[in-house]
């Protein structure tokens, strides 16, 4: 490491510095940590556990249907399957996997502080994360549950005979860690940003996972009362949705997405948080049109609460409302377009390093454009008739939710790998892998959109012979995308002994926690930081790289032209 | 290389409205497609025109431009407009049916379809309609949600219990088409599938004939009614039924309801929950007691009560009041339109 450009660090030896991860190496220490970099590392095996559960999962139902007959599993495996995959990924990996993992790691880093505002209350979440897991794996384990992630009512709360009850227990005690993390990125946001760290220099990962805590406190209430009472109906028989005495089964759906339509952007956001970052840096841009992008997160949050009938254009809902909850689902559109424009002007005129965190985030937008475009076809109510519940939904929704947050994901796991481990990742394989992931990922599901406007329900353990062809590319490129997810896993942890020293800063990346060494040391900054700069300050870098916008302990010596910040006052000599 | 040459992006445009339905799709397309390329065209380019040659480069500011953003952002906002209107329209096309549809009754259970033709006929898994002919399905289920999905004719809708949901389409070509449950129902889910037979009218005619009609809706329903003493207090005690359907009903709580088949599905299960003005709530429900089925049959006897004057047009040129109590006549198939020749 070279102490030249952190001069307020102690310079001392990396081996002998102490860092949060050889504070001290016993069992005890981790699980009763309330450093958010342990957690947050703590939080990343778990979810890691999780994917390759419900992978597996998806892996089975692809073999399954290679072929048109039901043959490698039966219809009730078959269902198991399906619903195994969509349970495990949505609620065990998909929504906690960036906000607690690097949302964990980042927030207080980014903004100054020493820890989240509540240590113990992260701790807790994490815990109850783990017991909501353990009861859904549970579930599995004993027989498996066949609702589909959804649960739609009658189905779930009288007729299936598969453990529903043990399954929604699992969720809904889960749902209480998402409320956790969510008040805590709050208060923290709110309340421990650095000196000088006005709300116009956050970075917009930190905008995003604003936006995304605040649906995820005021959604998931919702959910675990929908859970509640689909549990009081199948364990007590009290009449709420099965219309046969008396109830009502749409109101299930009205209650199940006006949760589930915000959770989709629970999962996008902090995609979004993700991709801004690294393609400002890699792009040594400002994100262009900053209060945009900030501000469409915010919007998005908003409108999400606006558009749930859109789930249920087909259900039953009266005519007038399918017209209205269009009109809000396309306006819900304007916001995501604004971003994805957003991050493209951003690299006009920069100086782009394809780096592997970069290959991620262009696919990511990439992949989500044509996610966000297949959502217009079906936000459009006669092509939505035709299209709901076939495979079209199924490959629009991962182009979201795969090639959009899971990307998103790999791409700020290989940006602050070096951040969290002190080491570099192995460059020609990131890049390798992000390439195989992209190419894997279309030859899955783009075929899967063809599948659907032909009309293949979603679903199905078997289908007619005229969708195989479809069928077995799809099958192919879950073979080549299983590998591309392997990759990352292998040379990741073989990296933690072999990698190279990454130093404090390897990307020259602006941001105040690349100000500090690689591992963070426990306390994160040994003083406090003073913020006098915007967040992308790359324009003002200098020659020999940036070590942030920040001006560690030093007074605040901003100077104003024309209303912008300009000062660059920068740590050099 | 069979498969190659069967190879197809679009299914059977089969009904009146696929056409139009797949016309929007393509436009969607196009635009979807223009975005996409646009998007992945300027990232190529800007990545690879502004690639970074060394390491210590330091690229010129750029200010961002609030014009900029807000054009673009009204223009995406237009042109998702033209698309939001577009659907709408051809979704109030698809989703109120016409007027003198030919009505067909569907229920659902786990995993079948059962479907009964207003003649008698009644089929499983299995739909037979005559091409040129609007039908309207009046659907229901038994058990948990279902869903009756036609896609080459680009509709489907869900098959609720415990109220009925309807759907309509007109068939344009003879053929064989999938039906498929659409909603995840349990296990056999991917097994309720099924087929629609759209016929020339002649070969459906023959089809009729060459079937044993079971006795209609409308004979099964009298006979219920008879059985469970329902005259007894309808058109003394209790409001007459004849002319009910499609009426307004002025209801005690002084609101006003059409008197369609789930309003009497409704009232036969569920008595109180919508009282008519001026008569008291005595009728006992008759929940339990009747299958699916014969609520179809009762409300089709109902239903046959000689219809509303305003909503119904003269059936054969007889005006409804002379058939009073007796099933319409069936109507003639109008002449069946020129199926669109062109596929895609």
């Amino acid at each position: 490491m070279t102490t030249g450009t952190v001069p307020y660090i102690p310079a001392v030896e990396v081996e002998e510095r102490e860092t949060y991860l050889n504070v001290s190496s016993k069992i005890r220490s981790w699980l009763l940590t309330r450093d958010h970099k342990r957690i947050a590392l703590l939080y990343l095996i778990s979810i890691t556990f999780f994917f390759l559960i419900g992978s597996s999962a998806a892996a089975l139902m692809r073999l399954e249907l290679m072929t048109p007959a039901r043959d490698l599993v039966q219809p009730e495996i078959y269902n198991r399957l399906f619903t195994i995959h969509g349970v495990v990924m949505v609620w065990l990996f998909l929504i906690p996997a960036v906000p607690t993992t690097i949302g964990n790691f980042v927030i207080p880093l980014m903004i100054g502080a020493r820890d989240l505002a509540f240590p113990r209350i992260n701790l807790a979440s994490w815990y109850l994360f783990i017991i909501g897991g353990l009861f859904t794996i549970a579930a599995i384990v004993l027989g498996g549950v066949d609702t589909g992630w959804t649960f739609y009512t009658p189905y779930s709360s009288v007729y299936s005979n598969t453990n529903v009850v043990l399954t929604i227990l699992g969720i809904f005690i889960t749902g209480f860690s998402s409320i956790f993390t969510g008040l805590n990125f709050i208060v923290t946001i709110h309340t421990m940003r650095a000196p000088g760290m006005y709300w116009r220099r956050l970075p917009l990962f930190i905008w995003s996972l604003y936006a995304t805590s605040c649906i995820l406190v005021l959604a998931t209430p919702v959910l675990a009362m929908t859970l509640v009472l689909l549990g009081i109906e199948r364990i007590f028989h009290v009449p709420i949705f099965d219309p046969n005495r008396g109830g009502d089964p749409l109101l299930f759906q009205h209650l199940f997405w006006f949760y589930s339509h915000p959770a989709v952007y629970i999962m996008i956001l902090p995609g979004f948080a993700v991709v801004s970052e690294v393609v400002s840096c890699f792009s040594r841009k400002r994100i262009f049109g900053y209060w945009f992008v900030a501000g469409s997160s915010i919007a998005i949050a908003f409108i999400s609460f606006l558009v749930w009938g859109h789930h249920m254009f087909v259900a039953g809902m009266s005519m007038y409302g399918g017209i209205v909850f269009s009109f809000l689902s396309f306006t819900v559109a304007v916001p995501s377009a604004i971003k994805v424009f957003n991050w493209t002007a951003t690299l006009y005129n920069g100086s782009v390093s394809l780096k592997t965190p970069m290959l991620y985030a262009l696919g990511f937008i990439g992949l989500f454009t044509m996610g966000g475009l297949t959502g217009i076809f079906l936000a459009t109510l006669a092509v939505d008739v035709h299209l709901t519940d076939t495979y079209f939904i199924v490959a629009h929704f991962h182009y979201i939710m795969v090639g959009g947050m899971v990307t998103a994901f790999l791409a700020g796991i290989h940006f602050w790998f070096p951040k969290a481990t002190g080491k570099m990742y192995p460059e020609w394989a990131g890049r390798i892998a992000a390439a195989l992931i992209f190419f894997g990922f279309n030859l899955t599901f783009f075929p899967q959109f063809i599948l659907g406007y032909l009309g293949m329900p979603r679903r199905y353990a078997g289908y007619p012979e005229e969708f195989h062809l479809l069928n077995v590319m799809s099958s192919a490129g879950a073979s080549i995308l299983a590998i591309g997810y392997i990759m990352p896993l292998v040379y990741l942890i073989w990296s933690l002994k072999y990698g190279k020293d990454a130093g404090p800063n390897p990307w020259k990346a602006m941001g105040m926690e690349w100000t500090i060494p690689s591992p963070p040391p426990k306390e994160n900054f040994l003083k406090i930081p003073v913020v006098t700069q915007e967040a992308y300050a790359y324009h003002a870098m200098t020659p020999q790289g940036g070590d942030g916008p920040i001006l560690p302990s030093a007074p605040p010596g901003e100077r104003v032209q024309g209303g912008k910040v300009v000062d660059v006052e920068w740590s050099k000599q | 290389m069979d498969f190659i040459k069967q190879f197809r992006f679009f299914p059977e445009e089969a009904s009146s409205v696929a056409g139009r339905v797949d016309t929007l799709a393509i436009w969607l397309f196009l635009v979807s497609a223009f975005f996409t390329l646009l998007i992945c065209v300027l990232i190529v380019w800007f990545a690879l025109r502004y690639r970074r040659r060394t390491e210590d480069e330091i690229p010129p500011e750029t200010v961002s431009h609030h014009g900029m953003e807000w054009s673009w952002s009204a223009a995406i906002f237009v042109l998702l407009m033209v698309f939001f209107v577009w659907g709408a329209k051809l979704y109030v096309v698809v989703k109120k049916p016409p007027t003198h549809a030919m009505e067909i009754y569907v229920v659902a259970k786990q995993w079948m379809w059962k479907i009964q033709h207003p003649e008698g006929q009644r089929e499983i898994d299995e739909l037979h309609v005559p091409v040129g002919r609007t039908v309207k399905l009046i659907m229901t289920s038994e058990d948990v949600i279902h869903d009756f999905g036609l896609p080459d004719f680009r509709i489907k809708q869900d098959v609720l219990p415990g109220s009925y949901s309807t759907e309509w389409f007109t068939a344009t070509k003879p053929g064989e088409y999938h039906l498929f449950c659409q909603e995840y129902c349990g296990t056999l889910h991917s097994e309720m599938i099924g087929r629609v037979v759209v016929m020339l009218p002649h070969d459906y005619e023959a089809w009729l004939a060459g079937t044993v009609p079971d006795v209609s809706p409308v004979q099964a329903g009298a006979k219920l009614f008879a059985t469970y003493g329902c005259a007894q207090c309808h058109g003394q005690l209790a409001p007459t039924l004849a002319g009910l359907y499609g009426r307004n009903v002025q209801l005690d709580n002084g609101r006003t309801v059409v008197a369609d088949e789930s309003y009497i599905r409704e009232s036969i299960l569920n008595p109180p929950a919508k009282i008519v003005a001026n008569y008291p709530a005595r009728m006992p429900s008759f929940r339990g007691q009747l299958s699916e089925e014969q609520l179809i049959d009762l409300v089709e006897y109902i239903k046959s009560l000689g219809a509303a004057a305003p909503t119904t047009a003269p059936i054969n040129g007889v005006s409804p009041d002379a058939i009073f109590n007796q099933p319409p006549a069936r109507q003639p198939p109008p002449v069946a339109p020129i199926p669109r020749g062109v596929n895609q």
